[in-house]
Order: C-alpha cells, then sequence, then structure tokens
C-alpha cells in the first residue's frame, strides 16, 4: 500500500509557484454526495475556527497570558479537520503536544480550551495539563503528551482496551515526524500488528521535528514505508493540506481497522506556518519555502471550492471568518476573566483521594 | 494453616482478582505460554486464556505504555517486569505517563495499572540483573510502591494493588519467590500504606521490607540471646509508608535501625530516616541507624556479593551502637 515518489508536494508539477492548487475535484464530489453541503461547511468553519484561534493563542502568548510552551498548528488544518471527521463518537483520539486543534475538530470549546492555554480552573484540564495536556474523557479525547512519542504506546493500548471489550471503536493517534526514530514508535507498530488492533497510526509530517528537517533525521521520507517492516498497510498522502485526500484517506484507514481490527501507518504531508513553538522563530527555513507552502494553503483551498461549487459566496465565507476570528477573541477575553485554581488544588488528583498521608 | 510459596501466594491473588473482574488481565514476557519467567503465572494461559494472559516481545516500554493506555480507558491491567532491572526501560511511561495522568487531566483520568515483577538481588547475576530500584519510583508523586516479604502479605497486597484506582509499582524480592508461608483459604486484603509489626520487642525498632525483613528477623533472634529485645516492623508499602506505625514504635524503643537492601544514595532509608529525624527527634535516644547495600554496583564474585549486601551482623553491630552496647 505504500506510496511511490518522494516528491514534495510543492514540486509535483500540478502548478507553478504563485498559483493555489485545487482541492481534489473527484473525491470533492463524492464527499458532497455523501456528506451534504452543510456539513461540508461545517467542516470549512472548524478549519477557519482552528486558525483563528491559533493566531489568538499566538497572540495571547505574546501579551504573557500563556506560559510555558505553545505548539501552534496553523498551516496543518485540513489534517486535524479531515481526520477527526471520519471518526464516529464512539473512538478515541489520542494527540501529541500541538493538539488545540485536533480537541477543537474533537468538539471541545474555545472557551475551555483557551481557559486551559491560561491556566485556569475552568480549563479542560482545570488549569493543571496547559497547552500539551488536554483532556475530555466524555469526547474520548486523550492527549496532548509532552514527551515525543511517549502517546504511541499509550494509543496502543487504548486500542487495545477498545478491542479487549468489543467496543467496535477505533483510536487514531498523532504524531510528528520526529517521533518516528523513537523506540516507542517501533515497539507500538509491532505490538498493534501482532495484536491486530484497531488503531490508525497518523505521522503528521510537516517537515520539521523541531528545527530539524526531516531529510536529516530520517533514512526515509515517506516513512509510511515502514508499515512493511510490521506486516501493516501504509499510506502516504503527498498533499494532506487537501482536507477531502485527508478525510478519504483516514476514513478507509479507520474503516479497515473497525472492521478487520488491522492498523495502518499513515503519513500525512504538512505544513506548519509557525515555528516549532512560540520560542522558536525558525530561522532554519527560508521565507521563499513558507511563501511557497502557503500558496497550497488548505483554507484558501478550501474557500476557492466551496466557491466554485457556489455552496457558499465569497461574501457568505468571510462572515464565517468574521465569526470564527470574534469567537477566538472571546474565548481569550473569557480565559482571560476566569479563576487560576485555588491554592488546595496544588495537592488534589496526585492520587485518588486516600486517607494516607503522602506528601 | 495451609503453607504455599510465595510465587503460588502471588499467582493466586492474580486469578483470584481476575475471576472476579473481566477488566483484569495479565501481559508481560514469557507469561502465558512459558508459564512465566519465575513461574508466577503458572496455569494461567490455561485457565483464562490468550486474551487474558498475554505473552509480549521484549519491548518493555511499548508494552508498559500499551497497559497503561488501556488502564486510562477503564481497563486493569497487571504487566509483569521479568524483572525490575528490565522495568528501567519502560520507566518514561511510568514516570511521564502513568504517574502524571490523574493530575495534568485534572482528576479527568486515572491509570489503574499494576506493573510488577522481581526485584532486589538475586544469586550471583552480575550488575545488571540484581539491584534493588525501588527509591526511584518511590520518588514519583502518583506512583504507589508495594513490597511484601511473606506469601501471607505478597496474596493480600496485590490484590489491593490491583483494585487501587492508581498506578502501583510491586516489587517482589527475586530470592523470595520459593519461601513459603502460612496463607488463610478465605479471602483478605491488606490494605496499601499499612505497615506490620513482624516482631515485637521494646528496645529497638528495626525498619525493613521485602527480604531484609528477614534478615531483621534473623537478627532480632541473634540479639535475643544476647538480652536485647528488637521489634521488628515491616513497611510493606514503601509510598505511601506507614508513619503511625513508626512513631507508635520509636516511642516504645527511642532507637531506630533502617535496613534496605539497596543504595544509600536518595534512596526509601534516607527518606524514612530524615522523616524520623525530623518528627521523632525527641524520643530518640541515638541517631537512626542505617544499613544499606554498599554503594557499588553488584560484583558476580558471590564472595564480592555477600560483602556487598547487607548481613546479619551489620544489623546486630547497628543495633548495639544504637543501644551503646559493647560487643
Amino acid at each position: 500500500m505504500a506510496k511511490k515518489g518522494s516528491k514534495k508536494p510543492t514540486e509535483s508539477g500540478e502548478k507553478k509557484t504563485g498559483e493555489m492548487p485545487k482541492l481534489d475535484a473527484k473525491i470533492g464530489k463524492r464527499l458532497r454526495k455523501e456528506l451534504g453541503d452543510d456539513r461540508l461547511v461545517e467542516m470549512y468553519d472548524l478549519m477557519v475556527r482552528m486558525r483563528r484561534f491559533e493566531e489568538q493563542a499566538g497572540r495571547s502568548y505574546q501579551m504573557g497570558k500563556i506560559k510555558g510552551f505553545c505548539h501552534l498548528y496553523i498551516g496543518q488544518e485540513a489534517v486535524a479537520a479531515g481526520s477527526i471527521g471520519a471518526l464516529k463518537d464512539r473512538d478515541y483520539v489520542v494527540a501529541g503536544y500541538r493538539e488545540h486543534a485536533q480537541a477543537m475538530a474533537r468538539g471541545m470549546e474555545e472557551n475551555d480550551i483557551m481557559a486551559e492555554l491560561y491556566g485556569k480552573a475552568s480549563g479542560v484540564s482545570k488549569g493543571k495539563g496547559g497547552s500539551m495536556h488536554l483532556f475530555d474523557v466524555d469526547k474520548k479525547f486523550y492527549g496532548g503528551w509532552g514527551i515525543v512519542g511517549g502517546q504511541i504506546p499509550t494509543a496502543t493500548g487504548v486500542a487495545f482496551a477498545a478491542k479487549y471489550r468489543e467496543e467496535d471503536a477505533v483510536c487514531i493517534v498523532y504524531m510528528g515526524d520526529g517521533t518516528v526514530p523513537q523506540g516507542a514508535f517501533h515497539e507500538s507498530l509491532n505490538l498493534a500488528s501482532i495484536w491486530d488492533l484497531p488503531v490508525v497510526y497518523i505521522i503528521e509530517n510537516n517537515g520539521y521535528g523541531m528545527g530539524t528537517a526531516v531529510n536529516r533525521i530520517s533514512a526515509v521520507e515517506d516513512m509510511s514505508t515502514k508499515a512493511a517492516s510490521f506486516n501493516m498497510k501504509g499510506v502516504r498522502v503527498e498533499d494532506a493540506q487537501d482536507v477531502f485526500k485527508v478525510y478519504e484517506t483516514i476514513s478507509e484507514a479507520v474503516e479497515y481497522a473497525r472492521k478487520e481490527n488491522r492498523p495502518t501507518l499513515v503519513q500525512l504531508d504538512t505544513y506548519r506556518y509557525r515555528g516549532h513553538s512560540m520560542s522558536d522563530p525558525a530561522t532554519y527555513r527560508t521565507k521563499d519555502e513558507v511563501t511557497r507552502e502557503q500558496q497550497r494553503d488548505p483554507i484558501q483551498r478550501f474557500t476557492q471550492w466551496l466557491v466554485e461549487n457556489k455552496i457558499r459566496t465569497e461574501d457568505e465565507l468571510k462572515e464565517i471568518d468574521a465569526q470564527a476570528k470574534a469567537k477566538a477573541k472571546a474565548a481569550a477575553k473569557h480565559a482571560d476573566g476566569e479563576d487560576f485554581p485555588s491554592l488546595d488544588a496544588l495537592t488534589e488528583d496526585v492520587y485518588v483521594e486516600w486517607p494516607w498521608a503522602f506528601d | 494453616m495451609r503453607k504455599i510459596l510465595f510465587r503460588e501466594a502471588l499467582r493466586e491473588a492474580m486469578v483470584e482478582e481476575m475471576e472476579r473482574d473481566d477488566s483484569v488481565f495479565l501481559m508481560g514476557e514469557e507469561v502465558a505460554e512459558y508459564n512465566g519467567a519465575y513461574k508466577v503465572s503458572q496455569g494461567m494461559l490455561d485457565q483464562f486464556g490468550a486474551k487474558r494472559v498475554i505473552d509480549t516481545p521484549i519491548a518493555e516500554l511499548g508494552f508498559a505504555g500499551l497497559g497503561i493506555g488501556a488502564a486510562m480507558v477503564g481497563l486493569k491491567p497487571i504487566v509483569e517486569m521479568m524483572t525490575f532491572n528490565f522495568a528501567i526501560l519502560a520507566l518514561d511511561q511510568v514516570v511521564n505517563t502513568a504517574a502524571k495522568m490523574r493530575y495534568m487531566s485534572g482528576g479527568a483520568l486515572s491509570c489503574p495499572i499494576v506493573i510488577r515483577g522481581a526485584g532486589g538481588a538475586g544469586g550471583a547475576l552480575g550488575a545488571q540483573h540484581s539491584q534493588s530500584l525501588e527509591a526511584q519510583y518511590a520518588h514519583i508523586p502518583g506512583l504507589k510502591v508495594m513490597m511484601p516479604a511473606t506469601p501471607y502479605d505478597a496474596k493480600g497486597m496485590l490484590k489491593t494493588a490491583i483494585r487501587d484506582p492508581d498506578p502501583v509499582i510491586f516489587i517482589e524480592g527475586e530470592i523470595l519467590y520459593g519461601t513459603e508461608g502460612e496463607v488463610p483459604e478465605e479471602e483478605y486484603l491488606i490494605p496499601m500504606g499499612k505497615g506490620d509489626i513482624k516482631r515485637g520487642g521494646k528496645d529497638v525498632t528495626l525498619i525493613a521490607w521485602s527480604r531484609m525483613v528477614h534478615l531483621c528477623l534473623d537478627a532480632a533472634e541473634e540479639l535475643a540471646k544476647e538480652g536485647i529485645d528488637a521489634e521488628v516492623i515491616d513497611l510493606r508499602t514503601i509510598r505511601p509508608f506507614d508513619r503511625e506505625m513508626i512513631a507508635e514504635s520509636v516511642k516504645k524503643t527511642n532507637r531506630a535501625v533502617i535496613v534496605e537492601e539497596g543504595w544509600p544514595m536518595a534512596s526509601v532509608g534516607g527518606a524514612v530516616s530524615d522523616w524520623i529525624a525530623r518528627e521523632l527527634f525527641d524520643y530518640l535516644d541515638a541517631p537512626v541507624g542505617r544499613i544499606h547495600q554498599r554503594d557499588v554496583p553488584m560484583p558476580y564474585a558471590y564472595n564480592l556479593e555477600a560483602a556487598t549486601l547487607p548481613k546479619v551482623e551489620d544489623v546486630i553491630a547497628a543495633v548495639k551502637k544504637a543501644t551503646y552496647t559493647k560487643s
């Protein structure tokens, strides 16, 4: 199943620099029929809200309202929206540390996520998780992990539990390209294959592990080929800035997991416009490169498709954007007004409530 | 009362818990078809089948992490580490994931996993297979650490560990697997954090856990011949340790000697000693004594191995120092 080619999507000859490639028309047509226009517009709305939320998070960080690490997702929206869009409510999501947008895709509210980023008691993890540790058990969203690759064995265990209890549920897990050389990756995929677990491993290949280009740390550019060594399906989407392609690929992998209890390794080639985190000015790449990548912006391409197919007018889409901006701003205002956790919370939730002294 | 082996007591605990709760399963290297590297899981594959007694590859981080993930969503895994020497490979998952889940999720998640297996010194196994590493777990908020010394304790403690909603590290002294002891047929549980007085005495308190409890009992017998009445207390749970029991005993004997198989630096004995010195200072008639392994990797040569580990004579000497008794 592993796909050929090591060509970068931007060099794939579809378009010269300056022209925006179109979303896959064939898949678009099929999804329109399958999902309906409103659902596609919802997906668009989600991606716009992700973008605006992350821009607001960046501003809040610069204002000192958000502390610690803050890894923004801007540019990768098609990945979160397309992949989580392919899930049922009973499925599980495990994420890494760049997971704000994924949490949104899973239905977590901007206000609650932003409150967590601000370290407030009303945040999704009561202010004790922060940017890298967003959890919502009801929505089956598990993650943010702060350790590179630490989430991969855990997600494998979530899939194991789903199969053990015959839940007919699948677990998808996100990881960056930087996790693949980790032992955790190899140990987990091997287990998932020998035990037939319903899990989809998604490598979000945005080209860089922190500031190190993928080709400097990985023996192969197409990491989905590593699936072969685990007797597992491997799929690469070279243009994962196309939300339709992501949706279709992950849908197939999820259905395969659901029906056959078999794992898939998927590499989604994407790009982040910002640095690794807010403290990274990303000087390791050229302005030309970023500009070139922005030519295949997942949101702009979606805008174009919606307009060309007369699903919404440009003005209507602008209105969606305006509302997304307002929502992000409101989330920041909300978070700012919330309380920090009480000092009593400091020692809460280390263990289940326990009569023995631990301190 | 019937007598069974330490390893059999552990097996009974797992079998009983797996019978009463479908979400409990056992996973680890050689636990199923081989019946366990130390034969703790003997016969369990036949009883429960391959769905619940699961052989893993030799990849500790992977399967420990998988167990942690399964625990996060409600299963109750028992992960056997063939020995705790190898459990170091899984330490990232245990420390960074299992121990932190409840806290960093704001109480939304728990991780009811038991990670158990052999620890402590073996017989001439050399530096990489013969270590007491409980301190590295006891150091971590979020983990509970249990180390039984007898078959009776092993069974009652493991059952408690399996039912505990937090991650529990359960270290079994490798040398203890073949020891025998009385274990009742009827069900019982030993509470987390509850120590045990293994021998009453009035002159000095010997504090130990796991194999060192037996060393202290031997030393107490010798001391009794010389008219020194030592109380031997077994912490059983290292974190949280039973402060009440220690306080009661030290208030009675006014002297404490801590005996541990591990190294002295940043150790469990060091932490217990610190607590006694701070909380019970007014009751002490002598500095807290400490016996521990020599601060070197375990040598292979068995004459050196014996010289490295705490001995009965070391305990006797420490007691005499604490009681100001000339030998």
